[in-house]
């Protein structure tokens, strides 16, 4: 029984076939990579995950509840975060209020309006955010404005908005997308000790190999839209399905 | 020293606001009533009132605009709407002018949420045109089918046979003017100091004291829980959603807010001379606070109400110049060049000052999006730059938040 | 069936006008991604280049007639346009007639260059921009277009007749077997909507058969990947918007007959264009044509008695509201694509 089960999901655009007949369970507190060639369907899939996109067939069920079709908003509050490929921050506001505001949505849900309220007098709220800002490492940036961040801190500062809100399930889109290796190494190992220290579960959609193998537990590997082995990282290297997925013609 | 649940840095700002307010009739009124320069004289009541209520529509509107970037173009309507209220309630319940705000604000609000419900249900440039169009439709039928409310072209006034079921029956043959508890609008006291005349008028006060009112109410928007969200709004709204929040109700709230400001003003502006025109409706009524807002500094607490400021007073200094008056200050040139230089500036003063405006306008989104308020800091960046060059400091660069 | 003959007929010369400045509002928007709240002032230069070419035409010198005086018995002064004193009396004097047909020609230059230098003064710095700021940029320079015209040529409307031959009315109704006096058409607005029709085409036929407009299409389509091809998509752009604003001159220089032009005409015209850009489809050029007749036709209909006694005032709001109904129904509008201004 996993926290995460998809079950026969498919989409087809037009006459192209994306997703045939998924089924991925997601175990509770493992990191789970999904890779596979380009339009292999993880997108799509993933969109099918958060409610952007709805399956022709199939289900998708978070602790026993469907997920289709479900708005955004409520999807985290299920306890769903999510990671883009490109980092989704609030550019505008410094990295400090960035943190802020996932917690004050965690604490009041979607509707409870505090307009009488000041920020600063929130003292709990302030001291989770400053507590989560230490355990990513960027106290010090507090009050930079977040779009003048590298793309590693953005990334960074993004996990840590993800993970104020503690919660269930980590949707993790290619985080490591578009980053130079040393950011890479360092979003790698932020990965690494949140699922050490954390009772989360991670999924991950991901290109780079390196990535996937330095933090993965388990692995799914995806062609033409379906899944075609699910095993270990030990398992799944070498395996001679993924080689041919890899190199045969995609 | 805190109070009104506002920090120490905020209370000063408030009590510096409450100061100015309330010695604008001598701050506007600095030139000796016989010299040259009283023309740029602004201590009149009609003007100054103008100032508080435009700056009051002004504030509401950037609370929408500057906090969540929704740019609205339809915000005359709910001014339009809060003048009409007001007025009816002149005529038919009491001259007092406090129920007329009170159903302004009310009527306007109703009217946002009805308006709001539907634009936000699209973003960016489609929301635009939505309020737009429907600010549009509300003049048009202002104009047309609404006449029984509107009257019309004529505007809707007040008249001798009109109920005001609270007020005492009079016997006079001439209109009753608004009041507050017995107190006039148009009454005023002028004091003459120095070749100065400064008038102090009661309506001029009444709208000050609501426009502070209102400026505390947006000053602690702008600091709560609420401000922080509707700012994210406007930065990410992928992200605002998968953090759990509903981009919509709190966009609707900052609409209907703001929507409500601006039926105060109109509920003020009809307070202090009791008339209602579909013209104060129109599109480039709209336009004209966004104008406002985007010049002195859309997102900043002070902004709004300078850029309104800004604009009225211009407005009427610039009106009144005419060509006798520009010969008046080039009288030491050549006469040709007196001439030349006045053919110039003809074009933008009096009745071009639209053209100034608009040009100003343009300057400013081009080089200053930050408005005034940009320009004031980066002035004062100079300076502090400036100083700390002087003592050799490590020039520790304070990034203040905007005002 | 004849009455509903008159209101479509009605609705052309308007709708005609609408789809004009819808049709280049969307060319801009499509190829450059700017909103620009300015096109209604280049429509409105447009009828201003009529009237001024109407004026350079009409410009006279006087002459002294000793043989006749006055009504206070003084030499009796003549003015007579220097076009006369050239081409002679009859030619001259056609000449002056048809002074807003050859204000097309007057026209398409001015407004092309006048399109160049806004484009490269000032469109240009705001294509990175966000739209909020382009509609802020282009509405003041909107304000300062009108109130520069305002300036020169005074706040009232100016009466700019069409030629003589086109002056009276067809009665179209006779043609069609109708009775007679049963539609009456005034012969300009029949050529407006011709005119309004051959431009619209000519534009199509232009993006569709150039090499140039092939890029255009392109472009407007995904603009990223054809800059990539090494064409030089800047020059191309800036062309565009020359040509957009040619069409929005046109249609205010030949619009001059039917509706006196006054410096807010601009602004007037600007707004339910947009309605009219929205309701096609923001990005769509076949999406604006149709919704500018359509919804100059729709208008002309509201306006009928029979309508507006059963619904008082709805000829005011109905554009507004159709647009409001197909924003909320239809957000891409009748024919819009995909992800144009959506977030």
């Amino acid at each position: 029984m996993g926290i995460l089960e998809v079950k026969g999901v498919s989409k087809r655009f037009g006459g192209l076939k994306a997703l045939d007949d998924v089924n991925i369970t997601v175990k509770e507190n493992t990191v789970h990579a999904i890779i596979g060639p380009n339009g292999a369907g993880k997108s799509t899939f993933l969109n099918c995950l958060v409610g952007k996109l709805i399956p022709d067939t199939g289900s998708v069920m978070f602790e026993g509840q469907s997920l289709l079709g479900v708005a955004p908003h409520k999807i985290n509050q299920m306890g769903i975060s999510r990671v883009f490929q490109t980092p989704e921050i609030f550019a505008d506001l410094t990295v400090f209020e960035n943190v802020l505001i996932p917690l004050f949505a965690k604490r009041d849900g979607s509707y409870r309006m505090h307009a009488f309220e000041t920020v600063e007098n929130e003292a709990d709220i302030i001291a989770l955010a400053e507590q989560m800002l230490i355990d990513v490492n960027m106290i010090d940036k507090r009050h930079a404005h977040s779009a003048s961040l590298s793309r590693g801190d953005k990334r960074r500062l993004e996990m840590a908005m993800c993970l104020s809100q503690s919660p269930k399930l980590l949707l993790l889109d290619e985080p490591t997308a578009g980053m130079a290796r040393a950011d890479t190494n360092n979003t790698i190992d932020l990965l690494k000790e949140i699922r050490d220290k954390r009772d989360i579960t991670m999924a991950i959609i991901e290109h780079d190999m390196h990535v996937v193998f330095s933090l993965a537990e388990r692995i799914t590997v995806m062609a033409q839209g379906t899944p075609l082995v699910e095993d270990t990282p030990d398992n799944i290297k070498g395996h001679p399905k993924v080689q041919e997925a890899y190199l045969g013609g995609h | 020293m805190t109070f009104l649940g506002l920090n120490e840095r905020d209370t000063r700002f408030l009590l510096i606001v409450v100061a100015l307010t309330m010695f604008t009739p001598f701050l506007l009124q600095p030139f000796a009533e016989n010299s040259g320069l009283a023309q740029f004289n602004a201590g009149y009541p009609d003007l100054m009132q103008r100032f508080a209520i435009y700056g009051i529509f002004a504030i509401g509107f950037n609370i929408l605009f500057g906090l969540t970037g929704y740019l609205s173009f339809g915000h005359a309507a709910f001014l339009g709407v809060g003048s009409y209220s007001a007025v009816w309630m002149f005529k038919l319940l009491s001259m007092n002018i406090i129920p007329a705000i009170i159903l302004a604000v009310i009527v306007s609000g109703l009217f946002a949420l009805l308006i709001g419900f539907i634009s936000l249900r699209r973003t960016g440039i489609y929301f635009s045109i939505l309020t737009l169009a429907f600010a549009q439709m509300s003049f048009n039928l202002a104009y047309s089918v609404l006449t029984p409310i509107t009257n019309g072209e004529t505007g809707l006034q007040l008249t001798l046979s009109d109920p005001r079921i609270l007020d005492p029956e009079s016997i006079t043959n001439s209109l009753p003017s608004t009041s507050l508890f017995g107190l006039e609008m148009n009454d005023s006291a002028q004091w003459e100091v120095f070749g100065r005349v400064f008038t102090f008028s009661v309506g001029y006060y009444v709208c000050a004291v609501i426009a502070i009112i209102a400026f505390y109410i947006s000053l602690r928007i702008f600091r709560s829980p609420f401000g922080l969200m509707l700012r994210a709004i406007k930065t990410n709204k992928t992200r605002m959603a998968y953090t759990g929040l509903n981009t919509r109700p709190y966009a609707l709230a900052a609409f209907v807010i703001s929507g409500m400001y601006a039926g105060l003003a109109g509920g003020l502006l009809a307070s202090m001379d009791p008339l209602a025109g579909a013209e104060r409706m129109q599109w480039t009524a709209s336009g004209e606070v966004v104008l406002m807002t985007i010049l002195g500094g859309a997102g900043t607490l002070m902004g709004p109400v300078l850029g309104a400021g800004f604009i009225k007073y211009f407005e009427n200094i610039f009106s009144k110049i005419n060509d006798n008056v520009l010969h008046g200050w080039f009288a030491f040139m050549p006469d040709g060049l007196e001439d030349a230089l006045i053919t110039l500036i003809h074009p933008f003063v009096g009745k071009g000052w639209h053209l100034t405006l608009g040009m100003l306008f343009m300057l400013v989104v081009i080089f200053l999006p930050g408005g005034l308020v940009e320009l004031g800091q980066r002035i004062a960046g100079l300076f502090r730059r400036r100083k700390a060059e002087d003592r050799s400091d490590d020039g520790s660069k304070a990034t203040t938040p905007a005002e | 069936m004849d009455a509903i003959l008159l209101q479509v007929l009605n609705g052309l010369d308007k709708g005609s006008a609408y789809a004009l400045i819808a049709l280049g509002l969307t060319l801009i928007f499509g190829t450059l991604g700017v909103v620009n709240f300015a096109h209604g002032a280049l429509f409105m230069i447009g009828a201003f280049c009529a009237v001024t070419f109407q004026k350079l035409l009409t410009l006279s010198y006087i002459t002294i007639d000793e043989t006749r005086t006055d009504f206070l018995g003084n030499p009796l002064e003549v003015k007579s346009p220097y076009v006369e004193g050239w081409f002679g009396p009859e030619t001259g004097g056609a000449i002056i007639d048809w002074a807003v047909p050859l204000a097309i020609l007057f026209s398409i230059p001015v407004m092309v260059a006048f399109g160049f230098v806004m484009e490269r003064g000032l469109i240009k710095h705001f294509y990175k921009r966000p739209h909020a700021d382009q509609i802020l940029v282009t509405f003041g320079l909107a304000i300062v277009l009108q109130e520069i015209v305002k300036y020169f040529f005074g706040a009232n409307p100016i009466p700019t007749p069409a030629p003589d031959a086109f002056r009276g009315s067809l009665d179209f109704g006779v043609l069609l077997g109708f009775d007679p006096n049963a539609i009456i058409y005034p012969y300009w607005r029949l050529i407006y909507f011709l005119f309004a029709s051959f431009i619209i085409g000519a534009v199509f036929a232009f993006l569709q058969f150039t090499t140039f407009g092939m890029v255009v299409r392109a472009g407007m389509a995904d603009r990223e990947t054809v800059g990539l091809l090494g064409i030089n998509i800047d020059k191309r752009f800036t062309l565009m918007f020359g040509l957009a604003a040619a069409v929005a001159g046109l249609a205010g220089v030949m619009y001059a007959p039917i509706n006196s032009p006054n410096y807010h005409m601009g602004m007037d015209f600007l707004v339910l264009s947009f309605v009219v850009v929205v309701v096609g489809g923001m990005g769509s050029l076949p999406g604006a044509v149709a919704a500018g007749f359509l919804l100059g036709i729709l208008e002309s209909f509201a306006s009928m008695n029979e309508i507006k006694s059963i619904l008082p005032g709805i000829d005011q709001i109905i554009i507004y509201l159709v647009a409001i109904v197909i924003l909320l129904t239809r957000p891409r509008g009748l024919l819009g694509r995909k992800g144009v201004m959506e977030e």
